[in-house]
């Protein structure tokens, strides 16, 4: 394989990640992401991981986030009800970083 | 509770300020304790990246030696991108390479530096426990006195905040709110492994010598800029942002990165590599005026990018030094037995960090300058196009090719004289 634009689903399947299924680290409260005109976190999470579906809501999976938090401090709304590290040991674990 | 569970000093991050505080405790036989929430230490972390060495030896003689490092940056570059062309400038300097000389600094890798460092402050008698979350502060009369991590609660003399830029501990000490978006960037980066030799030969490098690039023009006019740093066999390329613009911009921020890696000016350097890793993270871009009024209360210090040490001048980006001058800061200060925050403050003007960061300031205004970001990289990129071009007819002045340059780009003399006198001002 040799270097070309990649989409950021597979950019993250490089990554390695524990994913904690029991408790997400990131919670949003859609009824206020609904009401917020800019939706930055759209354009800023670097690993894309808002997504508008079908009906214009929201949509978030915290299984690929890399734990910036860059969506937390331009969440303008407040949407984002909780930001915290993933528990010990989950999340992304940069092998290189 | 009895003394014996009492450990001098609680670190909460084992990066490379958390482990240079921990190792100059240890090494003066404090019992310290150092709480990872990683599984391994540096691997929650993600660099350009360079380290500047002194900082290491300043931690201990001769510790560079066998550290964990990528390569000796003996060749500083700076790009301007615009369209598919490109200008580069180049300062290669082989006494950077001085056999038996401390190198002024080198390319890194977080997830082995970070670890490399722990080991060493583990080595030192330090205790490192990796993979535990720390979710809360312990406090008593006013003081903070521990930690509490799931069930458990660890106690120390003094707890130190070293858990990087989000800075949660910090918030939850009450010393300062979340960081403001406007002070930050947001970093995304690749790392692309390509063999040593070819690395070598497509940067004019010998063995052991690395190359450091800073490139503007390559962020669609947002505030920011794109990086490239040789590893040993890899090439960690990567852009930084300020949110809030990238927001406005409207384009995906991976993108962004995307797009540069298929400039063709980038593409021939990477060509035949494999993207490895994809990492983001936070950085402050603020400077010294990015550092909150106070750093410290009873039982608490702050250090590292939690505390805001980052400086960026535009052609050198500081942090991880910062980082180990302010463990080495904090551990000092409570090694003096006097009040450990003031101690801490008076450490930190001592080993000239603060000093540093307030005789930088002035490049944050020119940082702020918009047209840095866009419009200059486009002119100089222009201008460099028009000297090269000849195709038979009769050349235009110079001076006319400016001006028109000028007027192409909607930017008078006079704009271009303020942003030079700014400039100059602020540096």
């Amino acid at each position: 394989m040799s270097i070309k634009a990649m989409e950021a689903p597979e950019l993250l399947s490089l990554n390695k990640f524990n994913v904690d299924e029991e408790e997400p680290h990131i919670v949003l409260d859609k009824k206020i992401c609904a009401e917020c005109q800019d939706k930055p976190c759209l354009v800023v999470c670097p690993a894309v991981l808002y997504k508008l579906d079908k009906n214009g809501e929201i949509s978030f999976d915290y299984a690929g986030c890399l734990e910036c938090g860059t969506c937390r401090v331009m969440c303008k709304k407040k949407g984002i009800v909780m930001w915290e590290y993933p528990r010990g040991t989950f999340g992304v674990s940069f092998r290189y970083g | 509770m009895s003394e014996a569970e009492k450990f001098n000093a609680i670190i909460i991050g084992a990066g490379p300020a958390g482990a240079a505080c921990a190792y100059t405790l240890a090494k003066e036989g404090k019992e310290v304790l150092v709480i990872e929430r990683a599984d391994s230490p540096g691997s929650k972390n993600v660099t350009g990246g360079r380290i500047y060495t002194y900082a290491l030896d300043l931690l201990e003689p001769g510790l560079w030696e066998d550290a964990a490092l990528e390569r000796r940056v003996t060749h500083e570059q700076i790009m301007m991108l615009n369209g598919d062309q490109a200008i580069t400038v180049e300062y290669s300097n082989p006494s950077f390479n001085t056999e038996g000389q401390m190198p002024q600094s080198y390319t890194i890798l977080r997830a082995v530096f970070d670890e490399w460092l722990a080991s060493k402050a583990e080595e030192m008698g330090a205790m490192i426990a990796c993979g535990v979350k720390v979710d809360d502060l312990i406090e008593e009369n006013g003081k903070i006195v521990g930690v509490k991590a799931g069930e458990d609660d660890m106690y120390a003399d003094v707890v130190i905040a070293a858990d990087g830029v989000n800075s949660f501990i910090a918030q939850k000490a009450g010393l300062f709110a979340d960081i403001p978006a406007q002070n930050l960037g947001v970093g995304v980066k690749e790392i692309i492994e390509i063999p040593s030799q070819t690395i070598q030969e497509r940067f004019h490098l010998k063995d052991g010598e690395g190359a450091a690039r800073m490139l503007l023009g390559c962020t669609e006019g947002i505030h920011g800029g794109g990086f490239m740093y040789t590893n040993q066999e890899s090439i960690s390329l990567g852009c930084v942002f300020t949110p809030e613009e990238a927001a406005r911009n409207g384009k995906q921020v991976h993108d962004i990165l995307q797009d540069l890696k298929m400039h063709p000016a980038i593409y021939s350097l990477i060509e035949g590599g494999k993207t490895v890793e994809y990492g983001a993270h936070l950085v402050s871009e603020a400077g010294c005026r990015g550092i909150p009024k106070k750093l410290y209360r009873d039982g608490l210090l702050v250090i590292g990018d939690a505390a805001g040490f980052v400086i960026n001048t535009g052609y050198s980006i500081r942090g991880i030094d910062l980082a180990i001058v302010s463990g080495i800061a904090a551990a000092r200060a409570i090694l003096s037995e006097k009040s450990a925050g003031p101690a801490y403050m008076a450490q930190l003007e001592n080993l000239k960090l603060l000093p540093t960061m307030k005789a930088v300031d002035g490049y944050f205004d020119v940082l702020e300058i918009p047209r840095i970001y866009g419009v200059y990289p486009k002119l100089a990129v222009d201008m460099f196009g028009k000297l090269f071009s000849v195709n038979g007819e009769v050349p235009i002045s110079i001076k006319k090719e400016i001006t028109r340059s000028l007027k192409d780009n909607k930017l008078s003399m006079w704009q271009l004289m303020k942003d030079g006198i700014r400039g100059y001002r602020s540096i």
